[in-house]
């Protein structure tokens, strides 16, 4: 019974891996390829990722999506850590639920939707304020702040609860101010979370086609537009250089990510060891004594 | 003896502080401060999010015009009479269009949506249980292995199914070298393709949910039901369902609420036969620049997804009780 889980249990994961990573594992091969048919195998070369750097528009978009991407991890986790901080600390307030409402609803609502009311918002603004009517990367902003604040409220909240809140009641005894137990003691202990939030944030805004293609105006393309728009044209061994580039990011952040997620497991493993261990010691110690006794 | 005494003052002293900091806070229930806090968050939800619903849900009413922007003003001003047009052709001609094609894309999103959940429930159960019990370093491994795609780009992902899906493709080639087909299918433009773009997209946020309930699951009940005789389906319904039933619903909401309104994988990977309602409003705002019908297709997908928004909601909310009552 043990042994037939253990198969079974191996037979789904290589299943599993077989079906997430084939087409990426593919599209890699094929950007080494000298051919320009994607799907025909000449010989090896590294035309495709010379001609990648050549090409200004890529760089261009590449260079706005990083930006836009950056400032929305910014604000979004701003934003986050306050509402997560509300939702946590403060007691029930007026609206308390519509606030909750407004707070999940961007997780849930069709890309297509959001991306349609943020630009009908955009325009309507754009009579009053003229900054709104120029759609460029400050809209894009905005719209991407406004979708990746939900995500980190969820994120930093989930970790808000955990925190003892009698660390902060005691140093509120000891004379410290609001902002100073924030800083000193609460943001300490929320940066894991801060940190996911901001990375997850980057990586939705980096990540995001259909919200920037209804608010973006003709001057600022972001990459994935690029990308969405030359895949329409037909396929072509450029963009899986550009994927390939991609991925290679991907995973070496991912990596580290998990490299450092285990690292600290194991410390805590390693601590909740030592621990054991000494109590273990100080039990026989005590036993040692009552026998004397 | 004396120690004891004034210990016990302290502690009678520090538990009237206590209770006096109770009262106090249940008097002063929001400062100007927590109001300060809520305020920015709040007020950012407000201008960014339900300002624009009720823009959306006005411009609805609306015709378009050639005018920038383009569609007709709701309030106009004539000779000193205002006058307030609200034009209801918008959601008329959605449900009464001669070809059905707004009906007849609402049912095939609500099909492949559906369709969607349902194999990625199938496929990701398996991967959740086995990743729940597997070993711990093991599962280190893998969890990060299966959430990584879905940290690369989502149009990225998409193009690489196109490359090995295409007539020359590796999928193709494979099958026929395998002699199990003579000529190449074609598997891009159909629905198969899109059904297979969702759940590659979609099966992480399937799994995590699911994960997260499995290795909560007491799996003792399991060994009891065996040891009482029941038969492993019948465990499997009885005992494993109904106690993961929190991330099956979780992980279906998560799945099938962005696959009714997805535009980017049906356009690359589907054919004509799969016009789903994302893609019919993109083409109603771009293609034909008609913002009002935009407008109104994207008013009435809302109200096909008030049913599972508020159950997702729930869950949240629930979420949010638990924090209040621990508060």
């Amino acid at each position: 019974m043990q042994g037939n889980k253990k198969i079974l249990r191996a037979i789904i994961i290589a299943l599993a891996l077989v079906f997430l990573y084939l087409p990426i594992a593919t599209l890699v091969v094929y950007s080494f390829n000298e051919s320009k048919m994607v799907t025909i195998w000449t010989e090896f070369s590294l035309r495709w990722y010379v001609t990648l750097f050549h090409n200004e528009a890529i760089i261009k978009a590449v260079v706005i999506s990083l930006t836009i991407a950056f400032f929305t991890a910014c604000a979004s986790v701003v934003i986050g850590t306050l509402a997560a901080f509300v939702l946590v600390r403060v007691t029930s307030f007026r609206g308390e639920s519509a606030f909750v409402l407004f707070i999940t609803a961007p997780m849930v609502l069709p890309e297509v939707v959001t991306g349609l009311a943020l630009l009908l918002l955009f325009v309507t603004l754009g009579e009053f304020i003229p900054i709104f009517a120029d759609r460029g990367m400050f809209a894009i902003w905005i719209a991407h702040v406004t979708f990746c604040a939900s995500y980190t409220t969820v994120v930093i909240r989930s970790r808000f609860r955990e925190l003892d809140i009698s660390i902060e009641e005691a140093a509120m005894d000891l004379g410290a101010g609001p902002i100073k137990v924030f800083f000193a003691i609460i943001l300490p202990a929320i940066m894991p979370a801060e940190v996911a939030a901001f990375l997850l944030s980057f990586t939705m805004s980096m990540d995001d086609l259909v919200i920037a293609s209804f608010v973006a105006g003709p001057e600022s393309t972001t990459l994935p537009m690029l990308i969405f728009s030359s895949v329409r044209r037909g396929l072509s061994p450029e963009i899986n250089a550009l994927a390939s580039i991609i991925v290679l990011i991907v995973s070496v952040c991912t990596f580290f990510a998990w490299l450092s997620m285990v690292r600290k497991q194991r410390r805590v493993a390693s601590d909740l060891a030592k621990a054991k261990k000494e109590a273990l010691l100080e039990k026989r110690k005590l036993l040692r004594g009552a026998n004397r006794a | 003896m004396s120690t004891g005494f004034s210990s016990n003052m302290t502690f009678i002293r520090r538990s009237f502080q206590r209770q006096n900091k109770v009262i106090k806070e249940a008097k002063h229930d929001n400062t100007w401060r927590d109001y300060a806090l809520i305020f920015v968050p709040y007020l950012w939800m407000i201008l960014f999010f339900l300002l624009p619903f009720l823009i959306i849900f006005k411009i609805s009413l609306s015709v378009t015009e050639i005018a920038i922007p383009p569609y007709s003003p709701l309030v106009t001003f004539e000779e000193g009479a205002m006058q307030i047009i609200l034009h209801l052709e918008n959601y008329t001609s959605i449900f009464t269009d001669p070809d059905g094609t707004y009906i007849r894309s609402y049912l095939k999103s609500l099909q492949v949506a559906g369709l969607s959940t349902i194999f990625c429930l199938l496929i990701g159960f398996p991967i959740a249980w086995a990743l729940a019990t597997a070993k711990p370093a093991l599962r280190n491994v893998m969890f990060m292995l299966i959430i990584m795609p879905s940290w690369t780009s989502l149009v990225v992902r998409i193009y690489a199914w196109m490359t090995i899906m295409k007539k020359d493709g590796l999928i193709n080639d494979c099958l026929m070298a395998l002699g199990i087909i003579d000529s190449p299918i074609q598997m891009l433009q159909t629905d198969f393709a899109v059904y297979v773009g969702i759940v590659y997209c979609y099966l992480p946020y399937m799994v995590l949910p699911l994960f997260s309930s499995l290795m909560k699951v007491d799996y003792s009940l399991i060994e009891a039901a065996y040891d009482l005789g029941c038969r492993p389906v019948k465990t499997f319904f009885n005992t494993l369902i109904p106690q993961t039933k929190s991330g099956i619903v979780a992980g279906s909401m998560l799945v099938f609420i962005p696959a009714l309104g997805e535009y980017v994988i049906p356009e690359l990977l589907g054919g004509k036969s799969s016009i789903l309602i994302g893609r019919i409003l993109w083409q109603e705002f771009f293609n034909n620049r008609d913002w009002p019908l935009a407008s109104a297709v994207a008013i009435t997908m809302l109200m096909i997804l008030v049913i599972p928004i508020i159950l997702f909601y729930k869950v949240e909310r629930r979420e949010q009780e638990k924090i209040n009552a621990g508060k």
